[in-house]
């Protein structure tokens, strides 16, 4: 052993990914570690990838869960491609993950696990950490659990209990790695085991001594530092998507004065913004978990008839079971905020994974001609805005709103710029009062948004009954009439159309205004799409990127930036959804770019492909 | 039948603005043109109500009937109170958050056997386990009416419908039975016809907190006319209806002849009752803990055509409602915190 210092390289960005079985406690290691990469003051980007199975069998190829975390001393887009370490705490990480390590990069393994049974059970032949299968790469077999054991040793835990710290071994190691301060992670420790002190203790001895075991031991020569990014100035917090969404929620309550109902059934990736919704009744948010999705959003519907502002949260397959409901918020046109965490489909397909395949459905999936606007956020901290975004299109414009994120964003995180309460704008729920002298019309309209008036049971002199039925213009009554129905059915439609006049226009990162290829997409590719141009961009393209908040209406200016460009590429995980939509509408020859592998894109996979077009593009160009 | 049913007044109106000005069936009637076929049970339940509702003495602008589909869901259209035309089977869910939300209102659920018992009973057992505060009007006519015909999920065996021209071979279902199973609190039958036992079952449903079924018999003419005559025909009924009226022996007949006794086998039958078994008579309690002997009640109802059927309140008792209890853990969550520490969370940081 030496206790001279050791050398320190220095890296642009990193990725790392925490491998082990559901129970090993991966999620947590790489939330820790994502906090102190934070503390210290990189940029970063994550992404958790668990099984569909709650405790599939341990050691088994199904039971692998994983956390992959991007940290830079730039602005990062994207949780990473394919990992510089790999931490697996046992046969099945190891073999779930190997392929996706980049050759040459780090593979630190819990050899404890590698017996005979174990390898046999994930179908190793031979020990990989022998048989030289590994050769590609930097291997660091140690006995992980071992040493946990022995360092826990003091406290007289049980010898399963005691190695159960092993996943604090392993982020104390990591963390001395890339220099990470673990003050944090101890005091998170205290703060979670207050009521263990055994446990506590015992966690806290194995993170230091995974730490001195990095710092001392011959076998790890280097050590790595990633400086801190160049970050705007500001406050900032790390933030998941269904955080940031159920806050974006909580804040257009708040925002609005209305008290917030959330009504909904339990799915993946959806479940976490009911759980945490349901810790927030001192802000006036309600939540009522029903007994089906169909009554999930029946009970929000009947809450914002009721002057509350209603939510629903679901994915793909509650979407499907809501459309009738939301068909009849059209016709009442009454607020109602649907949110819909795409996961891979159809029918239950991935529930864990992610997807882009619900726009066509949020689009269109109602009878009749029942147009809903439709929003997206781009990265998980934008979910935030996203969610306030699509509460003031349904307040102002008296509608259902669908919010479309993803397994992606809902579970993956980053640095989120801490908004400023006081400057967020109020959104006006601007009920109707009861005139006297006035018969009161429910389907009298705002001339500037055609929103009608939101009358809330309560107020006399503003009786009136709605429904499904077909509407008379201004009185509201059931009306069969032909022209009327017409006329109804387009001033719907002019409603939500209108919306385009006040919202911002599309915006397009074209460097110098040359670019001869557009890049458009929607949603959680944002990143991917977004790092892809940089590869195209460092080789030497021009490439232009556009991205889009509102899929319906679209902004104004869509169909003006898109006649712009010689190519119009749009990389979607479906088959391509919005390219359909933007061929029918704009009449553009869209090309597509499109996976549906459960997985985001890669920002390699992007790049290749930008660059392949613009080369092709571009060759016509440079003769110019 | 007596209208007296011997019910206290129950809290299910608590929150709900009164007023003291008097007020009149007709400000209960909206200037909608009521569009049932003639002679439709329904008239007479909507005249039932709009008569009764001034007996609440709360303000109309407090109380919200919320429908489904089917002929009977038209009704909200014609009281001139808020309402609320929603889509088929889903009204107690719509009624769910209303009334979780707004405790100042009274809210009525106007339903069909269709409606509430095909499409819906998923919500309507919902509904009824968590005790929601709000009165459900079950409309049953056995019948799919609106859609002109076909048998309904009360229809008796064998029914020759448009959809069943070889006769029915579904099993039909016992709403009450199905009510009692579902941990209701409030569980009544009553007759369109019959406007004074109707108000009286009303009325105490209105004031029941918690989820109040009200099943009421309704005549279809047009397509299945006479499926209550039994219960109806003044020759018949006195033989036919089984009243129950708390604290009082089950007894019925033209002469009181017949009662209702313990079955072997755990239920409960009708007897002839003589001097040797006068003592055998059950006395009705509908406010008992358990629910064993309002659902025993409940089977005496035929499931073919019906010759006789237990009429009143089977069940009212005590529990607290899901929104009571929602309310209050809002009222416990303290004081409103700043949204801005709770975005900020334990752990942000500022870069400068
Ligand atoms: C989703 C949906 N499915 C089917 C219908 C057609 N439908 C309307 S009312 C009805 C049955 C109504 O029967 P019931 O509830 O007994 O009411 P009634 O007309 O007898 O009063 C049906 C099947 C519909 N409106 N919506
Ligand atoms: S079809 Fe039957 S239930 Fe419907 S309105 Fe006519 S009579 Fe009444
Ligand atoms: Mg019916």
């Amino acid at each position: 052993m030496t206790t001279e210092a050791k050398p320190v390289e220095e890296r642009t960005r990193v990725v790392i990914r925490f491998a082990g079985d559901s129970g090993d406690g991966m999620q947590l290691t790489g939330d820790r570690f994502t906090q102190e990469t934070a503390d210290f003051g990189n940029d970063l980007s994550t992404l958790p990838n668990f099984p569909a199975e709650i405790r599939a069998p341990a050691g088994t190829l199904p039971g692998v869960s994983s956390f992959q975390i991007h940290f830079a001393d730039y602005d990062i887009l994207t949780p990473g491609d394919r990992p510089d370490v790999l931490v697996a705490m046992n046969p099945a990480a190891l073999k779930a993950n190997i392929a996706d390590l980049q050759p040459g990069g780090i593979a630190i393994v819990d050899a404890h696990e590698f017996t005979d049974r174990n390898l046999k059970r994930v179908g190793y032949a031979a020990n990989p950490l022998e048989d030289g299968s590994l050769n590609d790469y930097q291997l660091h077999a140690i006995d992980l659990t071992g040493l946990t054991i022995g360092a826990v040793e003091e406290f007289g835990l049980s010898r399963k209990d005691a190695s159960r710290a092993k996943n604090m071994f392993a982020l104390g190691l990591v963390s001395w790695m890339f220099g990470r301060p673990i003050d944090g992670s101890i005091a998170y420790l205290g703060k979670k085991f207050a009521s263990a002190p055994d446990i506590r203790d015992a966690n806290v001895a194995a993170l230091r001594a995974g730490r001195n075991f990095g710092e001392t031991t011959e076998s790890f020569a280097v050590s790595y530092v990633v400086k801190p990014a160049v970050i705007p100035a500001g406050r900032y917090r790390n933030i998941s998507g269904n955080t940031a969404l159920s806050y974006g929620i909580v804040a257009a309550g708040q925002l609005s004065g209305l008290p917030v109902f959330l009504g909904a059934y339990p799915i993946t990736p959806a479940s976490d913004i009911l759980h945490e919704l349901s810790k927030h009744k001192a802000f006036g948010v309600t939540t009522f978990q029903a007994e089906d999705e169909i009554a999930g959003v029946g009970a929000a519907l009947g809450a914002s008839y009721g002057g509350a502002l209603g939510v629903t949260t679901t994915s793909g397959p509650g979407l499907a079971l809501k459309g009738e409901t939301i068909g009849l918020a059209v016709m009442l046109e009454v607020p109602l905020l649907v949110i819909d965490v795409q996961r891979g489909g159809p029918s239950t397909g991935l529930p864990t994974k992610t997807e882009q395949s619900d726009l066509l459905q949020a689009m269109n999936g109602r009878n009749g001609e029942a147009p809903v606007p439709v929003v997206a956020p781009q990265s998980p901290a934008d979910c935030f805005d996203a969610a306030l975004e699509a509460a003031r299109i349904a307040i102002t414009y008296r509608t259902p709103v669908i919010l479309l994120s993803d397994g992606y964003l809902a579970n993956g995180s980053e640095p989120w710029t801490l908004p400023d309460v006081a400057a967020l704008p109020r959104i006006e729920p601007a009920f109707a009062t009861a005139d006297p002298d006035a018969v009161f019309l429910p389907y009298s309209r705002d001339p500037e948004t055609l929103a009608r008036p939101w009358a809330p049971p309560g107020v006399a002199g503003l009786e009136h009954r709605i429904g499904g039925l077909e509407k008379a213009d201004q009185t509201g009554d059931i009306s069969y009439d032909p022209a009327n129905h017409d006329l109804m059915v387009r001033t719907r439609q002019a409603k939500i159309d209108g919306i385009a006049a006040a919202i911002p226009e599309v915006t397009v990162d074209d460097p110098d205004g040359h670019a001869k290829v557009l890049v458009i997409g929607w949603g959680s590719t944002y990143g991917p799409i977004g790092a892809g141009c940089r590869r195209a961009r460092l080789a030497g393209h021009r490439i232009a990127q556009a991205h889009l908040r509102h899929l319906n209406p679209f902004p104004a200016n869509l169909g003006e930036v898109l006649a712009a460009y010689e190519r119009v590429i749009v990389p979607e995980m479906n088959l391509g959804q919005l390219r359909s939509l933007l061929r029918s509408k704009y009449l553009v020859d869209a090309e597509g770019y499109n996976a549906v592998r459960g997985m985001p894109f890669g920002a390699a996979e992007l790049g290749a492909h930008f660059i392949e077009i613009c080369t092709k593009t571009d060759s016509d160009w440079r003769q110019e | 039948m007596s209208t007296d049913l011997g019910m206290p007044l129950g809290r299910g109106l608590e929150g709900v603005p009164t007023t003291t000005e008097a007020q009149t069936r007709k400000e209960f009637s909206s200037d909608q043109e009521v569009r049932w076929c003639p002679g439709c049970g329904d008239y007479a339940v909507l005249a039932a109500v709009q008569g009764f509702m001034p007996e609440l003495g709360l303000r109309r602008e407090n109380i919200v009937f919320i429908s489904g589909i089917g002929c009977a869901a038209r009704f909200p259209y014609y009281l001139d109170t808020y309402g609320l035309h929603s889509i088929h089977g889903r009204a107690p869910a719509i009624a769910t958050g209303l009334a979780t939300t707004r405790p100042d209102l009274s809210v009525w659920v106007v339903t069909g056997d269709g409606d509430a018992l095909s499409i819906g009973a998923n919500h309507l057992i919902h509904a009824l386990r968590r005790n929601v505060n709000m009165t459900i009007l079950l409309f049953n006519n056995r019948i799919y009416g609106l859609t002109k015909g076909q048998y309904s999920p009360t229809s008796e065996p064998g029914k020759i419908t448009k959809s069943t021209p070889f006769g029915s071979i579904d099993a039909p279902l016992n709403p009450l039975s199905l009510a009692l199973g579902a941990e209701a609190t409030f569980v009544a039958r009553t007759i369109d016809s019959d406007r004074k036992h109707l108000t009286a079952v009303l009325s105490a449903a209105a004031r029941h907190r918690g989820t109040s079924l009200v099943e009421i018999y309704q005549n279809c003419p047009i397509f299945n006319d006479g499926a209550f005559d039994a219960v109806k025909d003044p020759e018949t009924r006195d033989d036919a209806i089984i009243p129950l009226e708390h604290g009082q022996p089950i007894r019925f007949g033209l002469e009181g002849h017949l009662g209702v006794i313990r079955a072997a086998g755990g239920g409960v039958e009708v007897a002839e009752i003589n001097e040797s078994n006068a003592d055998d008579v059950l006395v009705h309690d509908a406010y008992a803990p358990d629910a064993t002997m309002a659902f025993a009640l409940s089977r005496i109802t035929d499931s073919g055509v019906i010759r006789r059927a237990p009429i009143g309140i089977f069940r009212q008792v005590e529990r607290p409602t899901y929104d009571d209890l929602s309310r209050e853990q809002t009222a416990l969550a303290g004081d409103t915190p700043t949204l801005q520490d709770l975005l900020d969370g334990p752990d942000a940081w500022t870069v400068s």
